[in-house]
């Protein structure tokens, strides 16, 4: 079959579904969805629509995008917008069913918004909200529209458009509309993905490689993942289309072993690639033959390295060759030449060749075109997936977006590039998300993890926190990022724990400039930033530790002590009760005291103690101990 | 597990670049790595037994000591820090009476720590199994786990 053929019978199928008699009950069902309890909810309509003999198409999509909402529900009726129901539970589900699906009523008090043409009384319309109007969805653009298991939905929306154009165009050609379009790596290094296509394709070898990273090891990012699991297919086609323009005839996806819902979504969709003649032998009826291998990662961070991700397929320990190294693009897998991409870049080329690069270079910026993508989280009321277009502010993000800091906190700091990144503070509320921007205030655009903090998180502990991480997930070959992570920690451990010493900030900023030098790979040249950055914008906190023995944010439970308010203790007897170093005594209805000398600090009997009361306090510096009296004689 | 072993290994004689899939596949048949499948790894795959250690240990999946009937992941992403992870930890520890790394003396429960499991938007979370456990407070720890053992 040609492809103008696998497009019309793709199209009649998703046309029978978007616009056919039946009412459409998409429910989002990527991985975040489900831990909200989003099969539980498909279950629900499959029975209620059963047993009320209600006729509509039940269809699973990838995520939505706004996870504080889930599990999320898009219920489009003929001829109307589509309804979105936000928190949507088995209960209400048969009363979503009666109201809006038998009758007329679509319960505006459950729902987060309309999409699409047409308004609906009483519910607005989601791209109008604040939190959705800078959005703009462009490597989520079929995520949570079309089901991810049916090719033919990918298909009818524009699927395998641009291989199709691609095999039409030379190899040069395409290098040249990659260019064009100024698109920059999307793993977080942001290196021109044209000039690297180019380089590939200039590679000379009789074999070589196209290698997807889907390793994602930065806590607190995910969209990765969820490009994968909403949209498998624009990935396959992304790598497609490279293999083709540099010549490879192999592809391989390493992804991380700990998605298992991203790589079954992969395997059936390179089967159904292969079925519809995308993968295989003589691709579109070309001479192009090509295949993708999935490789689930083992888990260790550094394997988001290039060099380390290809040692890791061959099956050897993932340790990033040491300088000078030859370019991935020269020596790669198999001493090959490899184009090694990203997720969302590989997801981002087709589009590019379907719609050209001018039009996607019509947003952004200069020097950073297109969208980024950030995973939303922390102490922000709306966590989430975002795509934004690059030259947006993170205060933009986190207040109109994000909808603010969560339980009327106060804003601290946001913290983007997981552990190679930095925490910026309020004052840099304004800098514009792009590549250079970033990285001119001490920070990464990295992968895309974006995590808020409030006045309740220490920043001293955060340091800490990423310093844990990187210490562990450092591969031991260079010595300065082997043992220098190891003293930077335990310096912070030491501030954390109140033994800190007044040269310890300018120690930790000369050894974290030894760090950057001295390692080979991203990952030790970047391990320091969070120091750095914590202690540059933030180091009135480092020199309350050291000092005062203070920890503002009283999260240090070396610096905290907890007593109970006389005056507001009612004797209830619930902390005593809880306490799990039996350190508060106190008969029922008297006032309850904390023996400090027994007390760790663990804080149940201030999470235990009814809010009507909130007689339990957290202090810093610490209550100081008292020893018994000495009995005069 | 001779024999469950050997049926694992079968495809793969020779195969020294398949390393790290049948180390995933041997682990997913025995729940871990004892020495003798080390062992005979190195063997079926012509690997110095050196080799095959240094592989399995540099990689977080794979573990040389049984676990427990069902595996406890307490998610430390930088969402879940900031939103009182270590707590949940805490909690779970005493709910347990094990730390980090332990499997409960009934073999029941093996606690563990995980860098994201990429639910940050929920956070705290934590995984029991395949399941994952969204918005925890230390409260819900017990009732959580009270609420499976009575299932």
């Amino acid at each position: 079959m040609n492809f103008a053929d696998i497009q019309q019978q793709a199209r009649q199928e998703w046309d029978a579904l978007q616009h056919g008699e039946w009412p459409v009950v998409a429910i989002g069902t990527a991985t975040c969805g489900r831990s909200a309890g989003a099969l539980a909810v498909v279950k629900a309509f499959e029975k209620e629509l059963a047993e009320k003999d209600v006729k509509a198409s039940v269809v699973e999509v990838g995520c939505i995008g706004p996870c504080y909402a889930e599990p999320l529900v898009n219920i489009t009726k003929p001829g109307k917008a589509t309804v979105a129901y936000k928190n949507v539970t088995a209960q209400m589900v048969s009363e979503i069913v009666d109201s809006y699906l038998q009758g007329d009523d679509p319960l505006p008090q459950y729902t987060l918004g309309t999409f699409g043409d047409g308004k609906i009384k009483g519910i607005p319309r989601i791209l109008d909200t604040p939190s959705f109007k800078p959005q703009e969805r462009r490597v989520f653009r079929n995520c949570g529209v079309i089901d991810p298991t049916n090719i033919n939905h990918y298909i009818a929306n524009e699927g395998y458009l641009g291989l199709s154009k691609a095999l039409q165009m030379t190899q040069q050609e395409v290098v040249e509309e990659m260019k064009k379009s100024g698109l920059r790596g999307r793993g977080g290094g942001g290196f021109p993905a044209g000039r690297k296509w180019e380089a590939g394709l200039n590679a000379k070898s009789d074999q070589k490689y196209v290698v997807c990273n889907a390793d994602e090891g930065d806590p607190g990012a995910f969209m990765d993942r969820a490009v994968i699991e909403g949209d498998p297919h624009s990935v396959l086609e992304g790598m497609i289309i490279a293999g083709y323009t540099i010549g490879a005839d192999t592809g391989y996806i390493y992804v991380r072993a700990e998605y298992p819902l991203a790589i079954r979504r992969l395997e059936r969709a390179i089967k159904q690639a292969h079925e519809k003649g995308f993968l295989g032998k003589n691709i579109l009826g070309t001479d192009f033959c090509f295949d993708i291998k999935i490789f689930p990662g083992a888990g260790a961070f550094v394997c988001g390295e290039s060099t380390a991700l290809t040692l890791s397929i061959e099956g050897k320990r993932g340790m990033p060759r040491v300088a000078p190294r030859p370019r991935t693009t020269e020596k790669g897998l198999h001493d090959k030449p490899t184009l090694l991409n990203n997720v969302k870049t590989f997801s981002s080329a087709p589009m590019i060749i379907t719609r050209g690069a001018e039009w996607f270079a019509s947003i952004g910026t200069e020097k950073s075109t297109g969208t980024a993508i950030f995973a939303l989280t922390g102490k922000v009321n709306n966590c989430g997936l975002i795509e934004v277009p690059m030259g947006i502010t993170l205060r933009e993000i986190i207040y109109d977006i994000g909808g603010g800091i969560a339980d009327g906190g106060k804003f601290k700091a946001v913290q983007t590039g997981g552990p190679s990144g930095g925490c910026l503070p309020e004052s840099l509320l304004d800098t514009p998300i792009d590549y250079d921007s970033l990285g001119a205030a001490g920070s990464i655009m990295g992968s895309g993890g974006m995590v808020v903090m409030d006045e309740s998180t220490c920043m001293v502990d955060v340091a800490r926190y990423f310093l844990d991480f990187t210490e562990i997930e450092s591969c031991g070959q260079c010595v300065p990022c082997r043992l220098g992570t190891k003293q930077l920690l335990d310096i912070l451990k030491d501030i954390c724990a109140g033994k800190g010493k007044k040269q310890d900030i300018d120690l930790m900023i000369e050894l974290s400039h030894s760090i950057h030098g001295g390692s080979v790979c991203g990952l030790g040249q970047t391990a320091a930033n969070p120091v750095l950055t914590t202690i540059r914008y933030f180091r009135d906190e480092f020199e309350a530790h050291i000092n005062d023995k203070r920890c503002p944010a009283k999260v240090c439970k070396s610096l905290i002590s907890f007593r109970i308010l006389e005056d507001k203790c009612k004797g209830c007897t619930l902390c005593a009760k809880s306490c799990p170093v039996s350190a508060i005594s106190g008969e029922k209805k008297q006032v309850h005291v904390i023996d400090q000398r027994l007390c760790v600090q663990c804080g149940v009997c201030m999470e235990k103690c009814p809010k009507k009361f909130s007689a339990v306090e957290c202090v810093s510096p610490k209550i100081p101990v008292k020893e018994p009296m000495e009995v005069v004689a | 597990m001779e024999e469950r072993l050997s049926a694992v290994l079968s495809p793969y004689r020779g195969r020294q670049d398949a390393l790290i899939p049948i180390l995933q596949k041997v682990q997913e048949e025995l729940g871990y790595l004892p020495d003798d499948a080390m062992l005979e790894i190195a063997k079926t795959t012509g690997l110095p037994e050196s080799r095959v250690y240094a592989v399995a240990s540099f990689y977080a999946q794979f573990r040389f000591t049984p676990r427990g009937k069902h595996t406890i992941m307490v998610c430390r992403g930088t969402a879940c820090h900031v939103r009182g992870a270590e707590k949940i930890l805490e909690e779970t520890e005493r709910t347990l009476g094990i730390v980090e790394g332990e499997t409960t003396e009934d073999k029941q429960y093996t606690l563990e720590t995980v860098a994201c499991i990429g639910c940050c938007a929920l956070a705290p979370c934590i995984m029991i199994d395949e399941d994952v456990e969204a918005k925890l407070t230390p409260k819900m720890v017990p009732e959580i786990l009270n609420r499976r053992d009575e299932a």
